[in-house]
């Protein structure tokens, strides 16, 4: 297998983008990331990360559509679904590509229109990531999945409401610093009280935001990246693990036994342990799903992430930062782009080239986590700065 | 309305009707082609007797158009006393009467109804097996 590289990267703004249709945020990131960093490349295989561009767009097709929009007619392309962790999931199929030296070049585009409609149609088309005749067909919204979560975990080990305000505060903070973040603002305790109720005990501040955008990213043999440049990154591990997608049928719902997975096959396929990560981009789509990512990728002790939270540790200046562009929450969570948003993250973390406000200083090893669903598709990637 | 799905649940949606494995004995529900302790694929279909506790709840407040008349809804897992956790709305209670550990019971009620003219959809929800005021 050939060592695998990523040589440039690209991304929209996050926003509610009415007047730009799926193609052409699609277009925008992947031209980009073939032409960042004052490379030319011409990939040989295109993948695009999507969950809803059927149901929302009804525009099935992607990866062809996006090719001809790109001005790479011809090119090898396909669209890859795997619910929230779809931008994740294209970006292990462009590694495989090129690690099995099938082609020397591909890309990936992680992109999500979830404006298209009204806020209804989104919800449900992303209620679709869940049971659709246990869970959904009974009326139960992803959120109230999520909730059920978070009820039982309070529960469990003990918490209030409250302790949980730490992780959408970090996230807001930090994306205050990002201007391609959908958030600018930061709140208190106090807002994060009255903010209005969803589905109990998650409330927006919980939430990350339906919202637009694209990220991409071109990866190539490590050989073939040492001659185009020095400015690079080496893909150490991308490895997938999967659940049931009902969360009643878990032994154990408040664990995420698919982040384990993932992240254990990841951290043996790079050859490290958790002591060699210095940041991790986590998938807080809700904030009961940081304190589980946490736990469960081995950073906290199981029930215990809210307490660690508290003491600094996960903030940009802490020992292990999260969310350092603003995570889902508050970069915002185009579904299918998001795990591509966080590969392009971690990526201008290492080469130095995040806002100053949020650049690390010697980030070597960075951890990006994609979840698709309530935790059944996982796509944990190490990523390691060169030189 | 999904007619083929409505249709294809029904002894899942009144009767509470899994399956068990023949060969080790694991309950399931949903019902399931192979057994995921033994791998064996002898399944039985089994029906749960219906009692249970809650395991986890929630109250929610925004939800598709479909289910919107309903809300504010309160949905929880149930622990069945075969030791299997089922989803389902919570029925003939306030949100403040609901406590991790309540004993419920399966009932059949009405799940949705399309429009004034469309069919009405039936299904197990859960309510307490003591009557709270």
């Amino acid at each position: 297998m050939n060592k695998v590289a990523i040589v440039g990267t690209g991304q929209t703004p996050v926003r509610e983008h009415w007047e730009l249709p799926i193609r052409h945020l699609a277009v925008e990131a992947l031209l980009n990331a073939l032409n960042d960093n004052n490379h030319a490349v011409t990939p040989q295989s295109i993948y695009v990360g999507n969950m809803l561009s059927g149901a929302l767009s009804e525009q099935e097709h992607l990866g062809a559509l996006i090719a001809d929009y790109a001005a790479l007619e011809g090119t090898e392309a396909v669209k890859v679904e795997a619910a929230c962790a779809s931008g994740g999931a294209a970006f292990r199929q462009a590694v495989y590509a090129v690690a099995s030296g099938t082609v020397d070049s591909a890309a990936i585009v992680g992109v999500e229109k979830l404006t298209e409609m009204s806020g209804k149609n989104s919800s449900s088309a992303l209620a679709t990531a869940a049971d659709a005749d246990y869970e959904t067909s009974l009326g139960l919204s992803f959120v109230a999945i999520n909730a059920l979560i978070m009820r039982r975990y309070m529960y469990e080990y003990g918490y209030e409401k409250e302790d949980f305000a730490y992780f959408p505060a970090i996230a807001h903070n930090n994306a205050q610093q990002n201007p391609n973040a959908m958030f600018h603002f930061a709140f208190d305790k106090e807002q994060y009280r009255k903010s209005k109720m969803i589905a109990d005990p998650i409330n927006l501040l919980d939430s990350s935001p339906i919202a637009d955008g694209a990220a991409a990213a071109i990866v190539v043999p490590l050989e073939k990246a040492r001659k185009m440049t020095n400015k690079y990154v080496t893909v150490e591990a991308c490895e997938v693990g999967t659940d049931t997608l009902a969360l009643d049928n878990r032994k154990n719902p408040i664990y995420l036994k698919a982040v384990e997975r993932s992240t254990l096959k990841a951290i043996n396929t790079a050859g490290m342990n958790h002591k060699n990560i210095d940041f991790f981009e986590l998938h807080d789509a809700f904030s009961i799903i940081t304190s589980l990512s946490l736990e469960a990728s081995g950073f906290c002790r199981i029930g215990e992430a809210i307490k660690e939270v508290q003491t600094g540790r996960f903030n940009i200046d802490g020992q292990l930062p999260i969310t350092t562009h603003g995570g889902l929450k508050g970069r915002g969570h185009p579904v299918g782009a998001t795990g591509m948003y966080q590969i392009v993250e971690a990526v201008q973390q290492l080469m130095e080239t995040a806002p100053s406000a949020l650049q690390l200083d010697d980030a070597s090893v960075g951890m990006a986590q994609n979840i698709g669903g309530s935790g059944a598709t996982v796509i944990t990637t190490l990523l390691k700065r060169t030189g | 309305m999904d007619i083929p799905r409505y249709w294809r649940l029904r002894n899942q949606r009144y009767k509470l009707e899994g399956s068990r494995c023949k060969a080790c004995g694991k309950l399931f529900f949903p019902p399931r082609q192979i057994c995921t302790k033994c791998k064996k694929r002898e399944m039985e279909p089994y029906r749960f007797s219906g009692r249970g506790t809650i395991y986890s709840y929630t109250t929610v407040y925004q939800t598709s158009e479909r289910f919107e008349k309903q809300l504010p809804s309160i949905f929880a897992i149930v622990k069945l006393e075969e030791d299997v956790l089922v989803t389902a709305q919570l029925a003939d209670i306030q949100e403040w009467a609901v406590k991790i550990g309540m004993e419920v019971k399966m009932v059949v009620r009405k799940i949705y109804e399309e429009k004034q003219t469309g069919p009405i959809m039936y299904g197990y929800k859960f309510r307490p097996l003591i009557d709270v005021d």
